[in-house]
């Protein structure tokens, strides 16, 4: 194999505080692989992804990301990075249309002084129709939903034209019909060969496309492989071991 | 014979004019970014710099430029650590930045009470044809940022930790952004004064936000409510005789007030009459999906 893994997490530790969130954490991901990062709330699984894109410190451990280390992460490598957060930032004080936000994923392409192109317009214009908002691009944001929105995230995220996609609870209290469009928007970047790691809570319509699930609990990997059954927790092997304090940690974790 | 054949008053409009385009472009920034109130407290930073300028016989558009570059800096800097020890941090910083300034006005002997007064709450009638010079290449400066770089600044301040993940030069821009700041305050200072400065970066948006879609129309539209209150308050001002920084300010706050209540009751009006055409279940998703609005 002559590509580095795309994503490759080395006993990463993250602690807020006194507060041990990731608790030597070990993830590769190779290129190609879709990849479900399950877990309850809190327990880590935002974490992980975070750390990976080096949005938090490590105290310990070491983060790859395309073979290259995250204390020299150039540009060159950033940009084939989308990222996908969960919300869209608290500092959208001043209306934006789909088109601007969606754009401003592509700047990391650009560079500063040279002007758009009509490669970018079009690679903006892609995303836009890839999750389905082609004919929404004058519209502000806040008109949209929330499902929408979401959707507008990901254009943003496609438009850089990623080799990764990090997708942070993207279906999080997403209506089905942007649920649907997130599914088919994920199966055709995966079709050209993009390498997916997505953050759920439940994943919806998006099972057939994972590949791959690691679950993790109180800050480590407690399953790595196939997707679990979502028949329900007590189904697992290994349960007891795993989930010490079951009657307050477990409820809602596939339900 | 009208008020704008005394050169004294063409001058004024222009200074008011400048600042009125500029202080809006760059307010559209800080009001995305929700630091509507920044803008004041770099007013205050540069009070210091007026004082340093008056006592040390140095142009105070200059020293005051510095002072409040390097306290927009600092002001940065907190709100990257963004712990709530910040807001103390920054209450020092400001409330530092005023006493000291009016603390070096006053031991510069010859100058007045009244000096302090014009700075604080501007006087555009005083604007001379080197203040003028100096506000029209500041205020450049501040419009070739603001503009040029729109689509970088929009991505830093509608979501700075997708910016950084994407690998834009997230410091740098904020720091640029900050300067920028600094200067837009200094240019302000003559035609509203320090104390004033934050209305014309944020009320002309606040007006524009009412009505525009996107975040380059809100800009557009911000810096023309900017330079049509501008330019009826030194209007206003010169005719009626009262105080132009405030003037221009309830001028632009007249006109905030104006576009609320018309885009309130014109969005009323037709959600009654799309209401009457199709009928209430209207309602696809439910609402709590909606994140604003």
């Amino acid at each position: 194999m002559t590509a580095p893994p795309v994503i490759e997490v080395e006993d990463a530790v993250v602690a807020f505080g006194d507060r041990v969130v990731l608790d030597g954490v070990s993830l590769t991901v190779a290129p190609g692989e879709v990849l479900a990062v399950l877990g309850a709330n809190g327990s880590g699984k935002s974490t992980l992804i975070r750390a990976a894109l080096g949005l938090v410190p490590l105290a310990a451990g070491r983060v790859r990301l395309f073979g290259t280390p995250a204390t020299r992460r150039s540009r060159q490598v950033r940009r084939r990075i989308g990222y996908v957060p969960q919300r869209l930032g608290a500092g959208s004080g001043v209306p934006a249309t789909v088109g601007e936000v969606v754009s401003s994923g592509r700047l990391a392409r650009r560079g500063l002084v040279r002007r758009t192109r009509a490669r970018d317009r079009e690679a903006v214009r892609a995303a836009l129709a890839a999750v389905g908002l082609a004919d929404r691009a004058a519209d502000p944001v806040a008109s949209l939903s929330g499902g929408q929105q979401q959707r507008v995230l990901i254009a943003r995220a496609l438009a850089g034209e990623p080799e990764l996609l990090i997708l942070d609870e993207p279906t999080a209290g997403v209506d089905a019909a942007s649920q649907e469009a997130f599914a088919a928007a994920l199966d055709a970047f995966v079709r050209g060969g993009g390498t997916v790691v997505l953050v759920a809570h439940e994943l919806g319509p998006l099972e057939p496309l994972v590949g791959r699930a690691v679950v993790v609990h109180l800050g480590r990997i407690v399953h790595d492989g196939p997707v679990p059954p979502p028949a329900g927790h007590h189904a697992r092997p290994g349960h007891d071991h795993v989930h010490p304090h079951a009657a307050t940690h477990d409820t809602g974790m596939w339900s | 014979m009208g008020i704008f054949d005394h050169e004294f008053m063409l001058r004024a409009l222009l200074g008011a004019l400048i600042t009125g385009l500029i202080a809006p472009a760059l307010g559209t920034y800080l009001v995305q970014r929700r630091l509507a109130l920044i803008g004041d407290g770099i007013g205050h930073i540069a009070l210091t710099g007026v004082g340093l300028g008056l006592l040390t016989g140095t142009a105070p558009v200059l020293t005051a430029v510095a002072v409040a570059a390097v306290g927009a800096v600092a002001v940065e800097l907190v709100r990257q650590r963004g712990r709530t020890s910040g807001d103390i941090a920054l209450a020092l910083l400001f409330y530092g930045g005023i006493s000291g300034g009016v603390f070096l006005v006053a031991l510069s002997a010859n100058k007045t009470n009244a000096n302090l007064i014009a700075y604080l709450f501007g006087s555009p009638l005083t604007t001379s044809r080197a203040d003028l010079a100096v506000m029209a290449v500041l205020g450049a400066a501040v419009l070739a940022v603001t503009l040029l770089l729109r689509p970088w600044l929009f991505a830093v301040c509608h979501d700075e930790e997708h910016a950084r993940v994407a690998g834009l030069p997230v410091r740098a821009l904020n720091v640029t952004l900050a300067v920028t700041t600094a200067v837009t305050v200094t240019v302000a200072m003559r035609a509203v004064g320090l104390l004033l400065v934050s209305a014309l970066m944020v009320v002309p948006v606040a007006a524009a936000q009412q009505v525009a879609r996107g975040f380059r129309a809100t800009m557009r539209l911000a810096m023309g409510i900017g330079v049509v209150a501008a330019g009826a308050g030194i209007w206003v001002a010169g005719t009626y005789d009262t105080a132009p920084g405030a003037t221009i300010v309830l001028v632009a706050i007249a006109g905030f007030l104006t576009v609320a209540v018309g885009s309130g009751a014109w969005r009323a009006w037709r959600r009654a009459a799309a209401g009457a055409r199709r009928g209430p279940a209207a309602e696809t998703e439910p609402p709590e999906v909606v994140l604003q609005r």
